[in-house]
């Protein structure tokens, strides 16, 4: 089997080869790296330990979603949404099902909204303890990632029970869900806030927030402004760990969001500058105390009568059009560009995925790091490749 | 501003700007002379009245219709500070699919022009590094083409 | 269990086979490679992490390193771009090595197939694979019974097919 691996070496870089020290060197992280989260190519010109520019090589992971859009209906594109970014299924789901209702002028019934609230918070949730397990895995601690994946599990039980998978559920439809939740499931989840609330507090910022290695390594690293997070169209909580309260749950209100009481969490500087990998951090721990609040609300005021998949259209055909939507995703703003030309099949469906747009912010923000606080920037954007790639 | 303002406000600033609106449409957008992008984008940000200071999403698309190919080039903007929306189209020839960069207005335009290059093909002048995003460097042809053909092989692997 | 061991008379000594020795203690402590391409391999770090506990099986060493790896295991989908990294990969590992190919899409392409103009169609057709595990993505307790069919292969109980392929 002859494979040439040209490709690997070909180079069109405009970064520049020299710093004011003389010649860069060029060193390659990945596509197979631990800590780069997948199959990603960084490629880093650094002088001596400091690194003068990065260049992400991406699409790796590139999985031709965009392609299948426009060979497939809306319902069944729903599976292939959850593949995009797979730690966040259930907002995925959300964000292209809202998308495709307000197309429609379809409007869902209170349960099926309260219940895609909760399953959306918890799966919000289940994708911040992925990225703070690892994240502290990337700084060397290796305890806090089997403390989150035990409490992520009691999760995954709680959707494998009311859709029958642990990672890629499809449960969110147009118009409805696949199933309604068991008789006790809102105990289950109810159950899963009081245990795991305790633990933050107990468990996880002890054992990692305020440890002190994890902050000398975090703090003052890959800080972010306002103003390049704005420009670079960063969003999620890399972009409110900068300080900017900006969410679109509340911002730009989408299924029925603005029934409860919670706030915007935003990095304030508590360990050095606003904006550092330690803020990034602090604004997901933060993020899902909150979420566990909407839970809690949701669960208490959800009605409890009706069919979840009574709305659900025997046939979904997006009329003529064009939109841009946009929702709250576990890394950001997730937003669906349909144009449909009022067939079967969309005409075009572009993605614009927040780990994207937060991934290609590194490196203005790395420049002048150390070849280590890489690993913690990259850790704390908190990127999934499969949204990247799509 | 809503829609009617909005749209008031830059045929005031440029008047030969804006060819058509679209107020009906889900999220209403207007179409662009292609020209006058290179102008309007930094009017656009800096205008305290219009600030959009965020791109949202730069999408590029393929739509062969009834009077011949085009490609398209969506820019969909937000101001945070006013909370207004905009959709901005430019309409491409597929025989000369040059459109003038946005990516020194909106870094966000950076990678999201160079997977428009790289899915449909069109070619941003002014681009600082327009190459290849998501498939290799050596890859053949613009796969969200409605007329794309996948390859048999490439590098020597089969792909059917 | 019938063993080939030999026990001598005071108990001190026992005889056995080299080959029965080497491949019972690379059964019993498989270190696969740190190789995350997609949505399979957080199942593949759930079964690191300590409700499905791979290091049971003597597994938990994952190797960022593919020279001191022993198994390769294809968590995700192979993309053409990536294709020439995972032979790459594949063979700086030293031998005995092995692969275990994780979910649909590594064994066939899975719902990539049709018109994934940029999905290599299952990763056996640029390296060899001894285990393929189906779902998408497969249980962590899946991985572990494609571990434990990996491990009788290892000893021999069941026949390697991939070193028919590795031969042509």
């Amino acid at each position: 089997m002859h494979m040439e691996s040209r490709e690997l070496f070909l180079h069109g870089s405009r970064v520049p080869d020299t710093g004011p020290d003389g010649e860069l060197m060029t060193l390659n992280m990945g596509p197979q790296h631990p800590s780069t989260h997948g199959v990603l190519r960084l490629e880093l010109k650094t002088d001596g330990e400091e690194v003068a520019h990065i260049r992400p090589h991406i699409g790796y992971l590139h999985r031709c979603f965009e392609k299948y859009c426009e060979k497939l209906t809306p319902p069944q594109i729903v599976p292939y949404t959850d593949r995009m970014d797979y730690l966040g299924s259930m907002n995925n789901n959300l964000g292209w099902a809202v998308a495709c209702e307000r197309m429609m002028g379809l409007e869902v019934p209170e349960k099926v909204e309260y219940m895609r609230v909760i399953v959306a918070e918890l799966n919000r949730i289940a994708s911040h303890l992925v990225a703070i397990g690892t994240f502290g895995l990337d700084m060397g601690a290796l305890t806090p990632y089997f403390y989150c994946f035990r409490d992520r599990e009691m999760i995954l039980d709680i959707f494998e029970e009311i859709c029958g998978a642990r990672l890629l559920y499809n449960y969110i439809w147009v118009g409805g869900l696949s199933h309604d939740f068991l008789e006790d499931t809102d105990d289950k989840i109810l159950r899963f806030c009081d245990h795991f609330e305790k633990r933050i507090d107990n468990e996880l910022n002890p054992l990692l927030t305020f440890n002190k290695i994890f902050v000398n390594r975090s703090a003052n690293v890959g800080v972010m402004t306002p103003e390049q997070a704005w420009s670079w169209g960063v969003s999620g909580p890399s972009l409110r760990g900068s300080g900017v309260d900006f969410d679109l749950r509340r911002d730009d209100p989408y299924s029925i969001y603005d029934r409860f009481q919670w706030k915007v969490c935003v990095g304030e500087g508590l360990m050095g500058a606003v904006g550092d990998c330690w803020d990034r951090h602090w604004v997901k721990v933060l993020e899902m105390k909150e979420s566990v609040k909407i839970i809690r609300q949701a669960v208490a005021s959800r009605p409890k009568e009706g069919d979840v998949k009574e709305k659900v259209p025997a046939r979904v055909k997006l009329p003529a059009g064009e939109i841009y939507c946009r929702t709250e995703t576990p890394r950001g703003e997730l937003g669906y560009y349909i144009v449909s030309n009022g067939g079967n099949q969309p005409e075009r469906v572009k993605v614009r995925p927040p780990a994207f747009c937060n991934l290609s912010v590194i490196d203005e923000i790395s420049r002048g790091a150390l070849i280590g606080d890489v690993v913690a920037i990259l850790g704390s954007l908190d990127i999934v490749l499969g949204e990247i790639d799509r | 501003m809503d829609f009617a303002a909005l749209v008031q406000h830059l045929r005031a600033a440029l008047p030969e700007a804006v060819l058509e609106e679209h107020p009906e449409a889900f999220s209403p957008w207007i179409l662009v002379r292609r020209e006058a992008l290179a102008e309007l984008a930094p009017l656009l940000r800096d205008d305290p009245a219009l600030d959009f200071n965020q791109l949202m999403c730069l999408s590029g698309a393929h739509a062969p219709g009834p009077e011949g190919e085009r490609l398209w080039s969506v820019l969909h903007l937000y101001s945070t500070r006013h909370g207004h929306k905009l959709g901005l189209k430019v309409v491409l020839d597929v025989a000369d699919p040059a459109c003038p960069s946005v990516a020194g207005v909106w870094a966000t335009a950076d990678w999201h022009e160079r997977e428009a290059y790289d899915m449909v093909g069109i070619t941003y002048t002014g681009h600082p590094d327009l190459r290849r995003i998501l498939c290799p460097d050596d890859w053949q042809g613009h796969p969200l083409r409605k007329d794309y053909v996948a390859p048999a092989t490439y590098n020597g692997m089969p792909l059917d | 269990m019938n063993l080939p061991i030999e026990r001598h008379e005071d108990g001190n000594i026992i005889l056995t086979s080299a080959e029965w020795l080497v491949n019972e203690a690379l059964a019993r402590s498989i270190w696969p490679m740190t190789f995350g391409l997609a949505c399979c391999a957080i199942e593949m770090m759930a079964a690191g992490a300590g409700r499905y506990d791979i290091a049971r099986f003597g597994s938990e060493v994952f190797r960022p390193t593919p020279r001191q790896s022993d198994c390769m295991i294809v968590a995700g989908t192979v993309t053409m771009k990536m294709a020439s990294r995972v032979k790459l990969l594949y063979e700086q590992m030293a031998e005995p090595k092995f692969v275990i190919s994780m979910g649909s899409c590594s064994n066939c392409g899975g719902p990539y197939w049709q018109h994934g103009y940029h999905v290599l169609k299952g990763v056996d057709r640029i390296v060899p694979v001894d285990v393929y595990i189906p779902g998408c993505p497969p249980r962590p307790e899946a991985l572990l019974e494609g571990m434990e069919l990996l491990r009788d292969i290892i000893r021999g109980k069941k026949p390697r097919q991939a070193a028919a392929a590795r031969n042509a």
